[in-house]
């Protein structure tokens, strides 16, 4: 693991761990590209995605592109480290996002804001989800303010 | 522990092992083989536990509920004991460099969930982060603000104070609150409940049996559990609907319990509500119909939780924050005490009192407890 950076949460996965359901997102993360599956039945989009729609338990879904764009839904700044690791990490911001071109609750993706000053950022300010890779398999999303 | 405080429970009840034959636990508190053959316990005929967490303590008086009323079990004995030698409950996700512990099932197919991956990075490792994110957005939609979480924080020490076995028997003032440590912004170290060890145990029975024991028996009105699919695993994965993100998850127990015990909120005297992290009190107040959704806040600054004085008390005991973490039994206990009349913090005439079980992944209980003959 390279040297700490203020601010960004350290991975501590190395592989998604993916199912069947969750593997086009993650290779689609592979080359920063935002992706849910979505319902072909009713429309609902889903990340991560499961074997059911939870709206109308449908089992079909098609991959869909996303902007990969959205807001901040609600946020933390945490300034205790809770592991030895975070030390020089604190204090860093993790965020519950809603995605544009979706639904919101059912598709939101909950991750480490970086690039952001912890003391003025805002439920509602717009972000933009980027990957940072770690290894072949696994790109971690974070999201950081589109300015 | 568990063997000694189930002994006392069942001495105090004016029972004893050979009576015993159910367990209804939550968050699997013991191994009822363990206990059962520890203890000599004549024959187990329930054993049972509710799923989940810490969610399900006033819940597992509705599990030995079901069992007597259903001619399973005559006694049966609701236990929990805590004691974090070796693992830290506060750190349950973050031990393991941030990933979660394995759900250990002989029938899985094993490994890390493949939902893990969605969230873990994203520095949100330990309950203190994801109650955060809640009472984040509850101040953003509702205005509640730091100064409310401290009411909350400020009326429970008080409470403490005043009960000779708390762990936190300082007085807390706004000042020391608002210059608190930040933790998990916008929570602070007072908004956090302690971690202990202990146990306590519940002996339920029928009110027929009851009549002939030592005790005032407390009758159990009602006790729901569960919550809406879409809370589901909420607290890790934040995918609840708009409309109760920022709530304690509790909704629709809550109605259910008061619709199954015939009563309204107007009609509890003492409310014992599931208190981890303060901000969870307030948000238990408005979907337990205290107060309406988004109040809760100013209801409490308005003085309304306080001991004496106050239009509904809570956490007479000092609950979580202050006296000690249990896991949610030490408010089913001072129930019992409140309404035996013999609470440290005694509220006068206290006649129903509500008690939940942890805003947490679903299920979420309550129960309503009520003065015996």
């Amino acid at each position: 693991m390279t040297t700490a950076k203020r601010g960004v949460v350290p991975s501590v996965l190395t592989d998604p761990h993916a199912d069947p359901y969750t593997q086009p997102f993650w290779n689609a993360a592979l080359q920063g590209r935002v992706t849910a599956e979505e319902c072909t039945q009713c429309g609902l989009r889903l990340i991560p995605a499961g074997p059911r729609c939870f709206r109308c338990q449908n089992s079909e879904f098609r991959t869909i592109e996303l902007p990969g764009t959205g807001k901040i839904y609600s946020f933390i700044v945490v300034r205790h480290p809770l592991l030895p690791s975070l030390k020089e990490v604190v204090p860093y911001v993790s965020a519950v996002v809603d995605l544009d071109q979706t639904q919101g609750a059912g598709a939101r993706m909950v991750v480490n804001v970086i690039d952001c000053n912890p003391e003025t950022v805002a439920i509602g300010d717009a972000v933009r989800i980027v990957f940072d890779r770690v290894s072949d398999t696994y790109a971690v999303p974070r999201a950081v303010p589109v300015k | 522990m568990a063997c000694d405080t189930i002994l006392a429970a069942l001495e105090e009840a004016g029972l004893s092992v050979r009576d015993l034959d159910g367990f209804a636990i939550y968050s699997n508190s013991c191994n009822p083989a363990q206990v059962a053959e520890t203890l000599g316990v004549p024959e187990v005929r329930f054993a049972a536990t509710l799923t989940a967490g810490g969610g399900g303590s006033a819940g597992a008086l509705g599990l030995a509920a079901a069992a007597i009323v259903s001619g399973m079990s005559e006694v049966c004995v609701t236990l929990m004991t805590l004691q974090q030698i070796r693992r830290r409950l506060g750190r349950s996700s973050s031990e393991n460099g941030g990933v979660p512990p394995v759900p250990v099932s002989a029938y899985g197919s094993g490994g890390v969930p493949a939902n893990t991956a969605f969230h873990i990075n994203s520095g949100v490792i330990a309950p203190g982060h994801n109650f955060a994110m809640l009472a984040r957005r509850h101040m953003h939609l509702y205005g509640t603000t730091r100064e409310h979480f401290a009411e909350v924080a400020i009326s429970q020490r008080e409470n403490a104070i005043k009960r000779p076995t708390s762990l936190q028997r300082e007085p807390l003032t706004l000042d020391e609150y608002i210059n608190g440590r930040m933790i998990s912004d916008p929570l602070c170290i007072y908004d956090y409940t302690m971690e202990s060890d202990g146990a306590i145990a519940v002996i339920t029975t029928s009110a027929e049996r009851a009549r002939g024991l030592r005790q005032r028996p407390i009758l159990i009105m009602a006790s729901t559990h569960g919550g809406a699919g879409r809370w589901g695993q909420a607290l890790f994965n934040f995918q609840m609907p708009d409309d109760y993100f920022a709530s304690s998850g509790h909704r629709p127990v809550a109605q259910r319990l008061y619709a199954m015990a015939g009563i309204e909120p107007r009609d509890v005297d003492v409310a014992l509500l599931y208190d981890h992290f303060s901000p969870m009190v307030i948000m238990q107040l408005e979907d337990y119909g205290f107060c309406p959704i988004g109040e809760g806040g100013r209801f409490v600054a308005d003085g309304n939780i306080r001991y004496g004085s106050g239009s509904i008390p809570v956490n007479t005991h000092g609950g979580n924050l202050s006296e000690a973490y249990i896991i949610g039994m030490t408010h089913v206990r001072e129930a019992v005490e409140q309404l035996r009349g013999c609470a440290v913090n005694q509220v006068k005439d206290a006649e129903v009192a509500l008690v939940t079980g942890g805003p947490a992944t679903l299920p979420v209980s309550a129960a309503i407890l009520r003065r015996g003959w």
